[in-house]
């Protein structure tokens, strides 16, 4: 190679005796990467404008450039009001959630947290200006741990939150009577629930249920008129709809995006003995523990009928009828839910009920294969539930219109109709695909994604547990019970109100029935009955 | 410095260091452009050794925006050192490190899984590992004192001497 052709690293050879400034050739060299960022500063504009009129475009097609999501006010208010003293009756697996929800762990729990770093996230959790000051159990197990959780003073609120002391109730009873009680938290096995809320909305008690709300159509009606004669609180524990990609889907069909609905389809999938209610042995295959000496079975048994205490039935009773209703009362309720927030469609005409016990075939009642048919002619409409425990394959939980159809996870995603008539033109065009979702709300964003990118595609499908408000994820639980207790503070309706609750109740029995008594079971408008 | 490089030499490595460069920078643009964007999909996702270590800055949200902040402004800065060839060797060092925790956290190795949709059909080596090796030799094979403002470094530096 020859040597003049030879760069010089150091830039030297050239700048060498052609006096005191740097030769012209020289700076020009210096600034070649100028140009090219540049250009490139220019491709960036270039592709800004063109994802803009993208989005803008499909955005404006389906009119959905003025919406405005409200923001929310989580985080940003003080607590306000009284504190509200909380009773927590049952503390399971259930209430353990609850009470972290509400800003409460036991130190066993804290520790663990701490272990896998999801304390400091729980330690933000917006403080709600609650005590758990009392803990209603049949078993000393779950008691003396509800006790060691409400006292714990680990928690978010920190060390301005009062410390109350907290009392055990050995009956519901008991805690219902004691004034120093201002609101009951029920999560105890089903067949308590409605009598239990009846008799705190008595007793003057806030009321917030897990679901489902009763077993019986006497038992619902009771209950309803008891909350409604009365000023007391009553929120159903229907958590989902708290997530922003409800809000989101709310607004989807206020603006009618999807045309004409006429089917729903609704499912729950799962494949394991848990997910099947097989719950009374360890992970080794033990027996759990409690036995008759450690838990009051009559009280546990409550108004169900007599039979000799069983761990089974104990840690496992969603088998029984006697205390549930099956994927009925533990899974649809949800999605019922889900449905009834979005559609308000209340009460079907009627409904039928078909499945077995083709899987899990031990002391069971209730089916691991159901399928449940709503007909909903007064809304032209048709509402599916289909449960299996024996397969996990997720089949969603779709809306289907003339124009689109949604699948609402934890995420919505709207993909628009070969055959529609309002979006032809647009999808003549170009503007919209049909083979991919026309928008997706993405709840981690909060914002409408026009351009449905490959991994959002991915995260659209999947499910989330928590929400993300300003930022911040946040359990959807704790916002339920936030607005629960806001309601009692400053009135207001909360969402899971007693109206969604006895519509809910009514349908699951109607379903429960038809399973019971194969046949179409209907709603009896005029006489608000099933017949 | 006594190494010299052909013209032909020079203009591929400064091509080579445009293109890297180019890459970069729009990496770190793209996300702060996108208000929504954060490190926290990528790093759900985190296999092998430095899952822990992504857990860790996922569950602490302080923490992720830290790292979201240094990273879009990282990949900034190292994407104009290149381009403009301004300390550009402390840059390619930089970007050969950050590239390479990216390639860390998900490697395609045998019997690593990934939930999500990968690019091309990689084994053990990958584009980021690929690019991580350029930056390498960007940083022992340097330009910018010829093809970049480091030129006027090197022409203060050697008034001074």
């Amino acid at each position: 190679m020859n040597a003049e052709k030879k760069n010089n690293l150091s830039g030297e050879g050239k700048a060498n005796g052609q006096g005191e400034g740097m030769p012209r050739r020289t700076v020009l060299k210096a600034l070649a990467g100028l140009p090219v960022a540049g250009v490139l500063g220019f491709e960036i504009l270039k592709k800004k404008n063109y994802d803009i009129n993208k989005r803008s475009s499909v955005v404006k097609e389906l009119g959905l450039d003025s919406i405005d999501f409200p923001m929310s006010d989580y985080g940003t208010k003080k607590h306000s009001g009284d504190l509200i003293r909380v009773g927590i009756i049952g503390f399971g697996t259930r209430a353990v959630q609850l009470a972290s929800a509400l800003g409460f762990k036991h130190p066993d729990e804290v520790k663990s947290s701490q272990q896998n770093n999801t304390l400091a996230a729980w330690l933000e959790q917006e403080y709600l200006n609650v005590a758990i000051t009392g803990i209603c159990d049949v078993f000393d197990m779950h008691a003396e741990k509800g006790l060691a959780t409400a006292a714990n003073e680990i928690r978010p609120g920190g060390k301005d939150a009062p410390k109350l002391p907290v009392k055990r109730y050995r009956t519901y009873r008991e805690m219902l009577d004691d004034k120093e009680i201002d609101a009951v938290i029920i999560a105890t096995p089903d067949h308590h629930h409605a009598r239990f809320a009846t008799e705190a909305a008595r007793a003057g008690k806030h009321v917030y249920c897990e679901k489902s709300p009763a077993l019986h159509e006497d038992e619902l009606n009771e209950l309803y008129a008891t909350v409604k004669s009365s000023n007391v609180v009553y929120q159903l524990g229907h958590q989902i709809t708290q997530s922003i990609v409800f809000q989101q889907a709310k607004e989807v069909i206020k603006r009618n995006l999807l045309g004409k609905i006429t089917l729903v389809e609704t499912t729950s999938n799962r494949n394991t003995a848990s997910g099947a209610w097989i719950r009374h042995l360890d992970a080794n295959g033990n027996l759990k523990p409690g036995s008759e000496d450690t838990i009051d079975w009559k009280e546990w048994l409550g108004t169900a009928p007599y039979v000799p205490f069983s761990i089974d039935r104990y840690y496992s009773w969603t088998k029984w009828f006697d205390y549930d209703h099956g994927m009925i009362g533990q899974l649809f309720t949800h999605e019922f839910d889900a449905v009834n927030q979005l559609l308000h469609i209340g009460i079907p005409k009627s409904a039928s009920s078909s499945g077995g016990i083709y899987y899990w075939k031990d002391n069971r009642d209730m089916p691991d294969s159901l399928h449940c048919v709503f007909e909903y002619p007064q809304h032209d409409l048709t509402l599916l539930y289909s449960g299996n425990l024996a397969s996990s394959r997720g089949r969603g939980r779709v809306f289907m219109g003339h124009d689109a159809s949604m699948e609402l996870g934890n995420n919505a995603i709207i993909t628009a109709d070969r055959n529609s008539t309002r979006y032809a033109d647009a999808i003549k065009s170009g503007i919209i695909e049909t083979g991919s979702p026309m928008i997706s709300f993405n709840p981690e964003a909060g914002q409408i994604d026009a351009v449905t990118s490959a991994s959002e595609k991915y995260y659209a499908s999947r499910g989330l547990t928590t929400t993300t408000i300003n930022g911040r994820r946040v359990d959807v639980t704790h916002l339920h019970l936030r607005e629960w207790l806001s309601c009692i503070r400053n009135g207001g309706t909360p969402s899971a109100n007693i109206e969604m609750a006895f519509q809910e109740g009514i349908t699951c029995i109607m379903a429960h029935k038809s399973y019971i008594e194969k046949r179409t079971v209907e709603w009896d408008e005029v006489n608000r009955k099933i017949v | 410095m006594k190494n010299t490089y052909s013209n032909l030499q020079l203009t591929a490595l400064v091509l080579l260091r445009f293109l890297v460069g180019w890459h970069i920078l729009y990496e770190g643009v793209a996300k702060l452009l996108n208000p929504d964007w954060t490190s926290a999909g990528f790093l759900s996702q985190s296999k092998w050794i430095l899952s822990g270590f992504a857990d860790w800055v996922t569950s602490n949200s302080g923490v992720l925006a830290a790292a979201d902040f240094l990273n879009t402004w990282g990949l900034i800065a190292i994407g104009l050192g290149l381009l403009l060839g301004l300390f550009s060797r402390v840059a390619a060092v930089a970007g050969a490190a950050l590239v390479f925790v990216y390639y860390l956290n998900s490697p395609p190795l045998v019997g690593i899984e990934y939930t999500l949709p990968m690019e091309g059909s990689n084994l053990v080596v990958n584009k980021t590992l690929i690019e991580a090796g350029a930056l390498c030799v960007l940083a022992l094979f340097p330009t910018s004192k010829i093809f970049g403002l480091d030129a006027f470094w090197a022409g203060r530096n050697k008034k001074s001497k």
